[in-house]
């Protein structure tokens, strides 16, 4: 063993130790739950009665319907290792980064498929082609004068041409799906990048180069409209490569780059923002619902 | 001049000390002041000024991955709407996306429970298809949904009965983190139909929304720092919310967020130090 | 057929959706294709799995290096489908108890959104979270201002960050109203405000510009990336 690999043993020996001690220490990471009685009557006056858990804070876990739960326990515990198994790349790829990158791209692919079938499949396609049939069984509040809608086979047919990608011969079938697919969004670019992206911008940048403000001239609005204005011709002048960057168009190309350096300084800065508030919610996920080293939300007070 | 450990810093250290900008200010609670600025405000008084109920969509189009992020805004605008006595729409365009509807409702069981479902607010869940789904639901609302989330056909809603299309929401919040998102609800929506929009983004996703202020949006909030002063605007308003920890989570996000940002200036400044002073070296990230 | 059937297809849904666009009479057509469209992707979700499926069992069946993570990604995949699609763990909704099948796929206590709440949400986000460490060790080891536009690139960063937190305050608070402007919290807005915005506004025209290109090009028949790259 080498000296790396004994630190490291000894690290997560510690690390263990320490949270395996805490744990019987504090119970933390321990989820609570409220058990709630449902009693529904189905339309023929039949009872159903079934019992739904709501979150509970730890701080009432003396009260009698709040008890103690082992799957949403069990799952901070799995969520924080799972997050700690993330974290781990930061000393470089390891068996520990690539196990949790598996089960989490797996898990995410089978969660899409799942949302596709049920939220869109199911009413979209079955509902219009068997409303009966999926009024029944998955979609009682389906609106009861669906009737069954035949020109749904020509979606039905996509998807399964679409579907055909899958098998070893006949890729020319899944052709016609992807052609519908880039025709439509073609069409549909076409025109809305035209109107929100193009004329309105130019519309935008149509101000009004003297501003008056009650009456009076503002220098301060002239000189911002002038800039902004300036600011879009010269990056547009620096994205124009038809014309040579030479003599005032060179002059305003450099102006150009010189403003989009400034923009990307900015979304540079907007981007590190983002990325340390995602940090700071996960660390605060790790401290208050794992670990209970902090509780912001008051809800382990006199525990 | 420069010592050699810290050409040749190895970058764990630097993990290290933005761990440390993190998380202590966190452990120790610590949080700064925040005032609105005139954009928040401008995005503020868009929902401020809208009469009870006014229909508003909420299209919650983000993510686990930037929820730390934008959930502070989601939860503010939510509140807003909740004590605006304002009509809700819910929809979300992301599949990891219902999970986020589901807070704000939460949020709507807890802290207004006087609120009803199908009366005061719904929630018409995910839908895939990208543009197309909010191109459609611009035209006729009924071509892609037929129920709510819930599995209730929208003729059974009382808020989605009478509604033909989106077009005849007063307000159109979108909280987004790419696409679809924002810029989507702003081609296919707001800009085709004229209707006024407001939004909540990452600030990664900021700048594209920039060029669309105010014409197309009539305001957006740009990354924690606006969740931070829509919360504060939203509290200066609404004293009651103090009492509320939950309507304090982008104001306590800013602890964690200032330490770390000074933390960047002191290492683009220093590496840029060690790069001029000390030879050039250890360019590699 | 292989060829023009589809060049037909992309041909005939674009200008149908252009035309709805402008004929209101034609407005149902455009809504009925975006329908179609919507389902469509519903249908590509389903596929992207399959091909997961498919990509995987190929690479256990070879043995080839990383075919235990496969087999854990399979397993992984197998698992959320199977217990999304059976509706494990969910209580059928209040007005319809009878429909044990109707409850929300994703509910609170159901096995799919145990999945989606302890093992898909902390990764994700961890994974994302995790460039803040990354972009601080670029900060310390690639920014360098060796040139005019990288030190504007640097200086903008700076104000920026500085100015979206309250240590612009702190920092600048200080300065006579009369100097306000530059204060880094001010300063930050005029730089959104008069080269931000400007600059992606020139961006945002020039890809409008480059979209319209290519959507004629493919409305056209001149552009046909569905035929495949060999074959277009």
């Amino acid at each position: 063993m080498n000296r790396n690999t004994v630190v490291w043993v000894v690290v997560f020996g510690l690390g263990a130790a320490g949270l395996a001690w805490r744990a019987a220490g504090t119970g933390m990471g321990s989820q609570y739950v409220r058990a709630i009685e449902v009693h529904a009557a189905s339309k023929t006056g039949q009872q159903f009665t079934w019992t739904r858990y709501d979150d509970a804070f730890p701080k009432d876990r003396g009260q009698p319907d709040v008890a103690l739960s082992t799957p949403r326990t069990l799952g901070v515990w799995v969520a924080a290792l799972m997050t700690l198994g993330a974290f781990s790349f930061l000393f470089g790829d390891n068996p520990l980064f690539k196990l949790t990158q598996a089960i989490v791209i797996g898990t995410s692919a089978g969660f899409a498929v799942c949302v596709g079938f049920w939220s869109t499949v199911v009413p979209m396609l079955m509902g219009r082609l068997h409303p009966e049939f999926v009024r029944s069984w998955a979609a009682p509040g389906m609106p009861p004068d669906q009737q069954t809608e035949w020109i749904a086979l020509v979606p039905l047919a996509l998807c399964l041409m679409l579907l055909w990608r899958l098998a070893p011969w006949g890729g020319w079938i899944s052709r016609w799906p992807l052609a519908f697919f880039i025709g439509l969004t073609a069409g549909l670019r076409l025109v809305t990048f035209f109107k929100a992206d193009f004329v309105d911008q130019v519309a935008n940048t149509i101000l009004p180069l003297a501003v008056m403000a009650d009456g009076r001239f503002d220098p301060w609005a002239t000189l911002k409209n002038l800039a902004v204005l300036a600011a879009v011709l010269a990056t547009l002048a620096y994205f124009l490569f038809s014309v040579e960057h030479a003599g005032a168009m060179g002059r305003a190309a450099r102006l150009g780059i010189c403003v989009l350096m400034i923009t990307f300084g900015a979304s540079f800065s907007l981007t590190v923002m983002g990325r340390i508030s995602m940090l700071a919610a996960r660390l605060q996920f790790l401290f208050d619902d794992w670990l209970w080293l902090i509780d912001p939300l008051n809800r382990r007070t006199g525990l | 001049m420069i010592p050699g450990w810290l050409k040749n810093l190895d970058r764990r250290w630097i993990f290290l000390l933005m761990f440390l900008a993190v998380s202590l200010p966190q452990l120790f609670g610590v949080s700064f002041p925040e005032r609105p600025s005139r954009k928040v405000l401008d995005v503020f008084d868009a929902i401020d000024g809208l009469a009870e109920g006014s229909r508003v969509l909420m299209a919650f189009d983000f993510d686990p991955a930037s929820e730390g992020e934008l959930s502070p805004m989601a939860s503010a605008f939510t509140r807003h709407c909740c004590e605006k006595k304002l009509k809700l729409y819910f929809m979300t365009l992301w599949e990891r996306g219902p999970p986020m509807v589901q807070k704000a409702l939460d949020i709507i069981a807890s802290e207004h429970p006087s609120m009803t479902y199908g009366t005061d607010f719904v929630n018409l869940g995910f839908k895939p298809g990208l543009e197309g789904v909010i191109r459609n639901a611009f035209s006729n609302l009924h071509v892609d949904f037929k129920t709510d989330q819930a599995g209730n056909s929208l003729h059974d809603i009382a808020l989605t009965r009478e509604l033909k299309s989106l077009r005849e929401m007063d307000l159109l919040i979108c909280i987004g983190s790419g696409s679809p998102g924002p810029k989507e609800w702003v081609q296919y929506g707001a800009a085709p139909n004229a209707m006024r929009m407001v939004a909540g983004v990452t600030g990664v996703q900021a700048p594209q929304l920039l060029p669309y202020v105010p014409r197309q949006l009539v305001g957006l909030l740009a990354a924690i720092k606006s969740a931070a002063e829509y919360e504060q605007a939203l509290i200066d308003r609404y004293p009651q919310l103090a009492r509320v920890d939950q309507a304090k989570e982008g104001l306590r996000r800013m602890g964690p967020q200032l330490v770390a940002h000074v933390l960047m200036v002191l290492l683009i400044v220093s590496g840029n130090l060690v790069y001029f002073l000390g030879g050039q070296s250890g360019d590699a990230p | 057929m292989q060829r023009a059937a589809p060049l037909m297809i992309a041909v005939t849904t674009g200008f149908v959706m252009i035309l709805a666009y402008f004929v209101p009479a034609m407005n149902d057509w455009g809504d009925m294709a975006t329908n179609w469209f919507n389902i469509l992707a519903a249908a590509a979700l389903v596929l992207g799995g399959g091909n997961l499926l498919k990509m995987n069992l190929q690479q256990i069946a070879a043995r080839s290096a990383g075919w235990g993570y496969a087999a854990v990604m399979l397993v992984s995949f197998l698992a959320t489908v199977g217990l999304g699609l059976a509706k494990v763990g969910v209580h059928p909704p209040v007005n319809f108890p009878d429909a044990p099948w109707a409850g929300d796929y994703i509910q609170e206590g159901s096995a799919l959104g145990w999945i989606y709440e302890y093992l898909i949400n902390p990764v994700t986000a961890t994974m994302f979270s995790m460039l803040a460490f990354f972009v601080a060790s670029a900060a310390f080891r690639a920014f360098r201002a060796k040139n005019l536009e990288a030190g504007l690139l640097l200086g903008t960063a700076v104000i920026v960050l500085l100015g979206r937190t309250y240590a612009g305050v702190f920092l600048t608070g200080w300065l006579p109203e009369s100097l306000g402007w530059l204060r880094f919290n001010r300063l930050t807005e005029l730089i959104m405000d008069v080269c931000t915005t400007p600059g992606t506004r020139a961006i945002t025209i020039g890809i409008a510009l480059g979209v319209v290109a290519s959507s004629l090009k493919i409305l056209l028949g001149m552009d046909r990336p569905y035929l495949g790259s060999d074959e277009a």
